[in-house]
């Protein structure tokens, strides 16, 4: 399959645009404004872009607390992240739910929240509503590996595969839960997508900083999920290249090998995409200034949006307790 | 049960580092001892309180877990059948909440199951999050869901000094034991001696004496309930204020004992009210014949919703020192003036500490 030369672009653009909307909430993290844990994503990119670039409007996803990203490559409002983040009555949550719970229904960001594992059944239980009433549309749901130690996740692949559920798993693994590596939560040498195989759902394993593969495979699996209505799991190998919460690098810490953090940097999904662009003459410096500049410019507008916006009212606090 | 020569007063130490210290001593005296957990051995060590640990008894007795809590705590039950003794840690309550069918159903009910003839000791560290935009699902105070359940002990030590000495007692008992510890409570000090000793699980603690009215509260809440009482003290009113400590069992003697001298009760609860924790305090109090004349009686909690994100509502669900005096202004029919203008450097923020910047 080809790719042409605007999808590369936009597979870029998307890239590009959550970096830097990400490096600016860690630049403006220390001005304590924005008063919630943040799971920044940076280093992980190519897997929201590469798989949410073939998703529809009406597809829905969810997502974990490592959710910016999904939130964003959905088409989730920039303005509302900001805001939310700011605890800004504008913000997509009102202010309720911080970075750890975005959401955007229109664009089809349908949950995101911190507690590991928990929207893995959600997500099927969606896609179960969507099969029963023949909507045609399918789930996506974001998970990092730690999800894949609970016992939910294997309830979960279990019944969509009984049920063939038109859902897509999506397990970004970036082989840390917190500080705890794989190496102490995992036998040697798993394949996760075996894991979902073994229990009837078929899977495949790629390259997490490789977003063309991931846009190219990923479309044709999301094809026939549509057409056969049944469930598939995709596990990407990627690295966060920030601490596990808060706008730092936390490589002092030392939990991880130095070679380890050197040979994914080296492997920077962004960096290595605009190389190949620019040799494909796809890219070239200026084409690359503009698309700084009018990124820059939505972040700027974006966070003075946030910051300008106001705390929502104390009526608000007992508002939507219940429906 | 302390000898007096044993104190150091300048022994000042941090609450992360008491329970540090329990874990390090009981582990030193009991071989069976072992630490599971997310994050144990982790360069954090869960907020500092099991430094040293892997360092000291290696990697057999203190393991690195999958996050998996649920099976974890199963794991743990079935250790201690093999005699061993797990102390599991979560860094927050919410985590646990994965392993109720652990606790609820297996652990808290198998010295009954089976007549007493095998029991479960294993303490379950819960840590209470609050502040800093933690949101709904991270800043959750469930001690009463726990306390809830017999065949459980519930403590929640709101001292340095007492986490020290509980957590000691919490690892000794021969019964599943849920620790809590308010993420609050980890920064603050006190006089913490250096050996090994124990605090009792079970007994409730006046932390100040007074004779105007009885405030009844535990974990962090202690702490803003003694602010409060060293407010109203400006207005000439000597509050005596009981730590519960523990709250499942319930030690309500001290309570009935304070307000048969002050016939005023305020009850300030660390979590929500409705089924909560003064409920239970204040129907123990109401039903006793001999006391119940003329008692003034009051509750607090958190505000009835869960926590949300944003710091301008999030400080509107948290009662503090001042709200506390309010409240016992309604039982003394005293209206405080210029309380919160006065008394405004007391209130409590969206943070433990000024050091604190997040975030987490
Ligand atoms: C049930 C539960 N257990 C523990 C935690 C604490 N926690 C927050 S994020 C996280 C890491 C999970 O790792 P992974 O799923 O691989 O996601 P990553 O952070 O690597 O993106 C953990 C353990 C939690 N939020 N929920
Ligand atoms: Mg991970």
């Amino acid at each position: 399959m080809k790719i042409n030369k605007n999808k590369k672009i936009e597979l870029f653009y998307s890239m590009i645009r959550m970096r830097m909307i990400e490096e600016k909430i860690a630049e403006k993290y220390s001005e304590q404004e924005m008063r919630c844990p943040v799971h920044l994503s940076i280093g992980q990119e190519a897997i929201a872009s590469g798989i949410c670039m073939n998703l529809q409007k009406k597809d829905q996803v969810l997502s974990a607390h490592r959710s910016h990203f999904h939130y964003l490559a959905k088409g989730g409002s920039l303005k509302k992240m900001i805001s939310e983040i700011y605890g800004k009555e504008t913000g997509c949550a009102g202010g309720k739910g911080g970075s750890m719970h975005l959401i955007d229904i229109q664009a089809g960001l349908i949950a995101a929240v911190p507690i590991v594992g928990s929207t893995i059944p959600i997500g099927v239980g969606l896609a179960w509503a969507n099969k029963l009433d023949n909507l045609k549309k399918i789930v996506v749901i974001f998970f990092g590996e730690g999800s894949t130690e609970e016992g939910v996740f294997y309830e979960s692949i279990n019944f969509a595969a009984l049920h063939n559920l038109p859902v897509l798993f999506v397990c970004e693994n970036n082989f840390y839960s917190v500080y705890s590596g794989l190496n102490k939560r995992q036998p040697k040498k798993r394949k996760l997508f075996n894991v979902a195989e073994s229990l009837g759902v078929k899977g495949i394993s790629l390259d997490g900083n490789n977003v063309e593969e991931i846009y190219l495979k990923a479309k044709k699996i999301i094809k026939s999920v549509q057409r056969t209505n049944h469930p598939f799991f995709i596990e990407l190998s990627t690295y966060r290249f920030l601490e596990h919460c808060g706008p730092n690098n936390d490589d002092d810490l030392e939990y991880r090998p130095t070679s380890e953090i050197l040979f994914w940097k080296k492997k920077c999904p962004i960096v290595k995409y605009k190389k190949k662009l620019l040799k494909e003459k796809v890219l070239n410096s200026k084409k690359l200034d503009k698309i700084y500049n009018e990124i820059n410019l939505e972040i700027n507008k974006s966070f003075k949006f946030a910051q300008k916006s106001k705390f929502p009212k104390n009526s608000n606090l007992m508002k939507n307790i219940y429906a | 049960m302390l000898k007096k020569n044993s104190i150091n007063k300048n022994r000042f130490i941090q609450y992360t580092q008491a329970i540090n210290e329990a874990l390090m001593q009981s582990m030193k005296l009991d071989k069976k001892i072992v630490i599971l957990g997310l994050g144990v051995d982790d360069p954090k060590r869960i907020f500092g309180t099991t430094n040293n640990l892997i360092e000291t008894y290696g990697k057999n007795r203190v393991f690195d877990m999958p996050t998996s809590e649920n099976a974890i705590t199963g794991f743990a039950i079935g250790m201690s059948l093999g005699k061993y003794r797990p102390v599991l840690c979560h860094q927050r309550v919410e985590f646990a909440l994965l392993s109720m069918d652990q606790i609820i159903n297996q652990a808290a009910k198998w010295s009954y199951m089976n007549d007493g003839q095998m029991s479960v000791p294993i303490v379950i560290r819960l840590i209470i999050g609050r502040g800093w935009g933690q949101g709904p699902q991270h800043s959750q105070s469930l001690e009463s869901l726990f306390a809830n359940i017999p065949g459980l002990k519930v403590v929640c030590p709101s001292s340095a000094y007492d986490a020290k000495g509980m957590l000691i007692s919490s690892i000794n008992d021969n019964n599943p034991v849920i620790f809590f510890e308010h993420r609050w409570l980890h920064s603050t000090y006190s006089i913490v001696p250096k050996k090994h000793y124990s605090v009792p699980i079970g007994r409730s603690k006046i932390v100040k004496k007074g004779n105007n009215l009885t405030i009844v509260s535990s974990s962090y809440m202690t702490i803003e309930s003694l602010k409060a009482s060293e407010i109203l003290s400006n207005y000439g009113i000597n509050a005596e204020v009981i730590d519960l400590r523990t709250l499942r069992p319930l030690d309500i003697k001290p309570v009935l004992k304070s307000l048969k001298k002050t016939k005023k009760l305020l009850v300030v609860d660390n979590g929500w009210t409705q089924y909560g924790i003064s409920a239970e305090i204040i129907t123990r109090v109401a039903t006793i014949k001999k006391l119940n004349k003329n008692l003034a009686i009051n509750r607090m909690g958190i505000a009835d919703t869960p926590i949300p994100s944003t710091r301008n509502l999030a400080k509107l669900c948290y009662p503090d020192c001042l709200d506390i005096c309010t409240e016992v202004g309604k039982i003394l029919n005293i209206k405080f003036k210029n309380l919160y203008s006065k008394f405004k450097s007391f209130r409590a923020q969206d943070v433990p500490n000024k050091n604190f910047t997040g975030p987490f």
